[in-house]
Order: structure tokens, then C-alpha cells, then sequence
């Protein structure tokens, strides 16, 4: 009884740390006062000015486009690569699967660095260079839910609908694709949450002029705090926090269904 | 005799450097029930992948009907294939899997029920219609596979170890079962197993392989009672596979004992390999036999009892209906009839017949 009870504090100890400090960003962005210890009342305020003001506006247009163009890219060169890398000898896949897993554990203000370094080389740094730095730090994570799904795939049965008449396309399309999917759908949604949280990278690789809402966020804040800034915040907060509900509940709901 | 349905000539194969077909000559009746049969990593699977196109052989071709079909994509062949593994869409119920290849030809809505309908009634399965793929044993789901297979009314069904993950009850159950279907479709089924008791029941004709080379093509009773070589006398049945010498024609020298037998043609003088099965040595009293021996061990089989015979300082193999017990005295006797002479291999293709089981 003891034992259960101290689990359960422990658990709720954990829970604390991790989202006390949410929590209190979303309290404070419903609080009408400039000041942060004062409780001023409920107000939708800052949510609305939040809107209106320009810079932030923009920046969320920014990191919008650049999400889902990141994503859908990534999604589709790291699914291609996984086909790729699955077709290898066993030589070539741990090689393949070293290099693009090199990325992922290299700190992110390091990649951030050298592909700055790259690209003023031979372009100005801006929206684009933001966008294909997204895509590169996208595709391992898109590389690492596809290659598991792609390994099940049990090979007979693309044969086995060959066999039955089916064009190569029809058969990808009718019975490897839906054995598939859950990889790339998943591997879509890491990608737009790993676009979503970057900051370093982003920082390195944008030109002048061009904010997400992380840098614009953190150039805001140096300036001073602005209220509007929890709102966005929070706003940042549920829907990432939609996301990856939307990616873990999905498949979830696929397999019961089985 | 009918007409070939499929020729393969001189067909070579190699993966990676290693020759897997060596040049290998093979025609397929109509209406045949032909079984490929050989011990496993012999060439059986992709003999039949050539076939169904999912491989292009290095060299040589493949007719089928009359025409070349060797660069022909296995989606338009007129072939249909149950595989080796269990290869269902796993995300598809019982009827769409039957269905697929039947929507690829735009068949009518009440075709396709009729279809499947059908096709589980003829595999034993009525009612599966709704079923998922999980839901079903190993035995059901090659049934499944293998109605999916015959909807397309393809003119040869290639079937690769179909019963090969069935316990022996279901195996024999569904032996039957293929034999009546083929009976009932009246086609041409191509089948693969490395079970010779399978082959031995089902088969019009039976094509044993080893290494990637024929070794014998015959009917059941051929094969079985006159194999051209040690391996397949080996890997048919048990046997007494002896080295002898050919004296002269109908007289063989085996253990230092001449005997003599029915068979002519081989030179004089000249090495062979000497099969005589089991059940063809008798066993009588040492005076009578041709050659004297201790029995050395006695097995109760049900049907017939198994004896190790040590005679001339060779282990006999024997079988017969009566008890002998072990350390008796006894006379080995065969009659000239039963004493099966085989050419040993000479050449470098002929390697592979040596027997290493
Ligand atoms: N895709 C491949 N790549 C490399 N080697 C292969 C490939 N497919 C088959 N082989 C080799 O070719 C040889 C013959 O294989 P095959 O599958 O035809 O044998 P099999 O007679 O069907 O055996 P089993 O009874 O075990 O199924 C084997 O040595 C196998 O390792
Ligand atoms: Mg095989």
C-alpha cells in the first residue's frame, strides 16, 4: 500500500516537472496584467492583440509554410530513400543507416552552423535556405518509421499480386503501399513536429527578415516580455500537442480495428 | 500422348556467381500433374519463379503454348502461382483477396460473387467470405491462396510447397484435396515438394533434381522402382546402394559375390552402383543365402519390421514381416530381378548425383 502510494508520488512529481512550467505559461497568458506575479483577472486579451500584431502574424505564415513544405518534401525523399536502403546488401544499409543517423545525434547548433557555412557559400540566406535546411534535418526521422514498415513487408505477396495480373504500380499501389502507410504517416508527423520545435538550426540558416515563430519568439523576448508572447506560446503548445496526438492515436485506433 | 504446354530449353541460372540451373531441359505436358522434387537449395523454387516470371533466366527460354514467354512480365502471363510463403493481403478480407485479380479484369459485379462462391465451396471453405486473413490457420489460408489463384481459370497452376507448414493429418488431407481438384479444373498443375511420399502419390510425373541438375524425369513407378542413379534411388526411399562391378552382361559382382541379374548394355568389367531396396532381400537360412550375416539390430515399423543385416562388411538393410532377433544367423538371397544396376556417374555434370545425405 505504502509502496503503490510513493509510486504514485513519484509519477506525480515527474508529471509536475514536466508541465508545471506550461502550465503556468498558460496561465499566465489568460492573466490581465502586464506584470507577471500580479493575477489580474481572466482576459482573452493577448490572444487577440496576439493576432493582430504583424511580426507575429507573419512569422506564423512563415513557419507554416515551412513546416508542411519541409514535411511533405522530406516525407517524400525519405520514404524513396528508405526504399532505397531496404533494396541494399546488408553492407550498404549499415552504412546507409550510420550516415543518416549521424544528423540526428550531432547537436543541433553544430548542423545549424555548417549549414550556414554552406549555404552563404553559394546563396543568400533566407526563406529557401531555411526550407531545405528543414528538409535535411527531416528526412532521417522520416527514414527511421519507414524502414521498419518497409522490412515487414512480407515480399510474396507484391509477387503474389503480380501474378494475379496487376501491373507494378497496382500492386505498389493496392498492397505495399497500405503496409506502408502508418510508416510515412508517422514519419510525416515527426517531421513536422521536428520543423515545428527547431530553433538553432533555424537561427543559423535564416537570412534578415525571415522569422519563424521560435527565432521571432526569441528575438521578441530579449526585447522585452510581451503577454502576447504566452498566447503564442501556448498557442505553439496544443498544436503540437494536437500533432502527435493525431500521430500516436491513428495507428492505434488501425490496429484495434484489426 | 498430348501436346507440350511448356518447354524450357537449356535454361541457366546463377545468383551472385553461383550456378543454381545448369543448362536444364524440361517439357510440361497438358493436363499434367508434375512435380519438381529434390532436397532443399536444389533449384526447385526458382525453376518455378522462372516459370512464373519473377526471374529471367541467364540463358536460354521458355515457351509456353507455343510462344516465347521468357521476357514476358509475370502480370501477363496465363499462369497463376501459390507460393512457398503465405503471401495473402493481410489487409484485405477472405472475398477481396479472391476478388483481386478478377477486378483487374474488370469482371461484372455478380461474376465475381459467383467467383468466390465457388472457389471456397471447391477449397472447403464456404462461408469465409467476411473473414480476415488473421483469423485463419495455415492450412485455410493456402486454401485461400490457392482459390485465389484458380478464379483466373489460368491454364497451369504452379503450386510451391503448398502443405510444406501443415502438421501431417492436414497434410494428407489436403493431398487429397489438390488431386481432386486438379481432377475437377482439368489443368495443368506444376508442383514443387521435397517430400517424396507427396510426389510419389500425386504426380503423373515426377522430375527429381539435384544441384541444379535433373536427375531422373519418369512416372511414380519409374522413378521409384527403376532409378537411373544413386541419388535418386537414395533420395526416394531407403535403399541398399552398393558398388559393384559389372562382369558381363547379366552377371554382377557385389561384396566379392557374383550374382546374376537382368540387366545388359553396361560394358565389361565395369563399375556401378547396385541398388537392391529393402524389401527385396530375403532372408533364409545361412546355407540357402547368397551371402552369409548377423543381424544387427530390429526395429517394429507397425506394418513390417526393420533389420540391420551385417553381411560381407556391408550393414543391410532389410525389411520383412517376421521376427528375427537380434545375433540370429541368417542367408541374404535376391532375386536377379530385384537386383537394379546403375551407370556411376563419369563426367563433371554428372557430380551432382553423388549422394550426400
Ligand atoms: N534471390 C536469391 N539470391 C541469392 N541466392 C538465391 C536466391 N534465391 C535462391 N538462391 C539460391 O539458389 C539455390 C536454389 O534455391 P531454391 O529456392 O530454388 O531452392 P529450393 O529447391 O526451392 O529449396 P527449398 O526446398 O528449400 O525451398 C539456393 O542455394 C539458394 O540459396
Ligand atoms: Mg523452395
Amino acid at each position: 500500500m505504502v509502496k503503490k502510494s510513493l509510486q504514485r508520488l513519484y509519477l506525480f512529481l515527474i508529471f509536475v516537472f514536466l508541465y508545471l512550467p506550461i502550465i503556468v505559461l498558460i496561465v499566465l497568458s489568460f492573466n490581465n496584467s502586464r506584470t507577471r506575479v500580479v493575477w489580474g483577472g481572466f482576459t482573452f486579451d493577448w490572444y487577440i492583440s496576439c493576432f493582430q500584431d504583424e511580426k507575429i502574424m507573419s512569422a506564423f505564415l512563415t513557419t507554416i509554410q515551412i513546416t508542411f513544405l519541409s514535411a511533405l518534401i522530406s516525407t517524400a525523399i525519405g520514404t524513396l530513400a528508405a526504399f532505397g536502403i531496404s533494396a541494399m546488401k546488408k553492407r550498404g544499409q549499415t552504412i546507409c543507416l550510420g550516415a543518416t543517423n549521424i544528423p540526428l545525434l550531432n547537436a543541433d547548433i553544430v548542423t545549424g552552423i555548417s549549414m550556414m557555412l554552406l549555404f552563404v557559400r553559394f546563396m543568400d540566406l533566407g526563406f529557401m535556405t531555411v526550407l531545405a535546411a528543414h528538409i535535411t534535418f527531416s528526412i532521417p526521422y522520416v527514414i527511421l518509421n519507414v524502414l521498419p514498415k518497409l522490412k515487414a513487408v512480407n515480399r510474396s505477396t507484391y509477387e503474389a499480386a503480380l501474378d494475379l495480373g496487376a501491373t507494378p504500380l497496382y500492386a505498389f499501389y493496392r498492397v505495399t503501399w497500405p503496409e506502408i502507410r502508418p510508416g510515412v504517416f508517422s514519419g510525416f508527423m515527426m517531421a513536422i513536429t521536428m520543423s515545428l520545435d527547431d530553433f538553432s538550426i533555424t537561427y543559423f540558416t535564416k537570412g534578415p527578415g525571415v522569422n519563424t515563430l521560435s527565432t521571432m519568439l526569441y528575438t521578441e523576448l530579449r526585447k522585452g516580455i510581451k503577454p502576447e508572447l504566452y498566447a503564442l506560446s501556448t498557442i505553439l503548445f496544443f498544436i503540437v500537442l494536437i500533432v502527435l496526438l493525431l500521430g500516436n492515436i491513428r495507428p492505434q485506433r488501425k490496429a484495434q480495428q484489426l | 500422348m498430348s501436346k507440350h504446354l511448356i518447354e524450357f530449353t537449356d535454361i541457366s541460372k546463377s545468383y551472385d556467381g553461383s550456378l543454381v540451373l545448369d543448362e536444364l531441359n524440361l517439357y510440361i505436358r497438358e493436363n499434367e500433374f508434375l512435380t519438381l522434387l529434390g532436397p532443399s537449395g536444389c533449384g526447385k523454387t526458382t525453376t518455378l519463379r522462372l516459370l512464373g516470371g519473377f526471374e529471367t533466366p541467364d540463358k536460354g527460354r521458355i515457351h509456353f503454348d507455343g510462344a516465347d514467354i521468357t521476357d514476358l512480365p509475370a502480370n501477363e502471363r496465363k499462369l497463376n502461382t501459390v507460393f512457398q510463403k503465405y503471401s495473402l493481403f493481410p489487409h484485405m478480407s477472405i472475398a477481396e483477396n479472391i476478388a483481386f485479380g478478377l477486378k483487374i479484369r474488370k469482371k461484372s459485379k455478380s461474376y465475381i460473387e459467383d467467383k468466390i462462391k465457388y472457389a471456397l465451396k471447391l477449397v472447403n471453405l464456404d462461408g469465409f467470405e467476411r473473414r480476415s486473413v488473421d483469423s485463419l490457420s495455415g492450412g485455410q489460408q493456402q486454401r485461400i491462396a490457392i482459390a485465389r489463384a484458380i478464379v483466373k481459370e489460368p491454364k497451369v497452376l504452379l503450386l510451391d510447397e503448398p502443405l510444406g507448414a501443415l502438421d501431417l493429418k492436414l497434410r494428407q488431407n489436403m493431398q487429397y484435396e489438390l488431386m481432386r481438384l486438379k481432377e475437377e479444373l482439368g489443368i495443368t498443375f506444376v508442383y514443387v515438394t521435397h517430400d517424396q511420399e507427396e510426389a510419389l502419390m500425386m504426380s503423373d510425373t515426377i522430375v527429381v533434381m539435384n544441384q541444379g541438375y535433373i536427375q531422373q524425369i519418369g512416372t511414380p513407378e519409374m522413378i521409384y522402382n527403376e532409378p537411373e542413379n544413386a541419388f535418386v534411388a537414395d533420395f526416394i526411399g531407403h535403399s541398399n546402394i552398393l558398388d559393384g562391378t559389372m562382369l558381363e552382361d547379366r552377371l554382377v559382382e557385389i561384396l566379392g559375390v557374383r550374382l546374376p541379374c537382368v540387366d545388359e548394355g553396361f560394358g565389361q568389367n565395369r563399375p556401378v552402383d547396385v541398388v537392391i531396396r529393402p524389401e527385396d532381400v530375403e532372408l533364409v537360412s545361412p546355407a540357402e543365402g547368397c551371402m552369409e550375416g548377423t543381424v544387427t539390430s530390429l526395429i517394429f515399423k507397425g506394418v513390417h519390421y526393420e533389420l540391420d543385416v551385417m553381411a560381407n562388411g556391408y550393414e543391410w538393410l532389410v525389411h520383412t514381416t517376421k521376427h528375427i532377433p537380434e545375433g540370429t544367423k541368417v542367408g541374404i538371397l535376391v532375386t536377379p530381378f530385384n537386383i537394379q544396376i546403375m551407370r556411376k556417374p563419369e563426367s563433371s555434370d554428372e557430380k551432382a548425383v553423388e549422394v550426400d545425405v
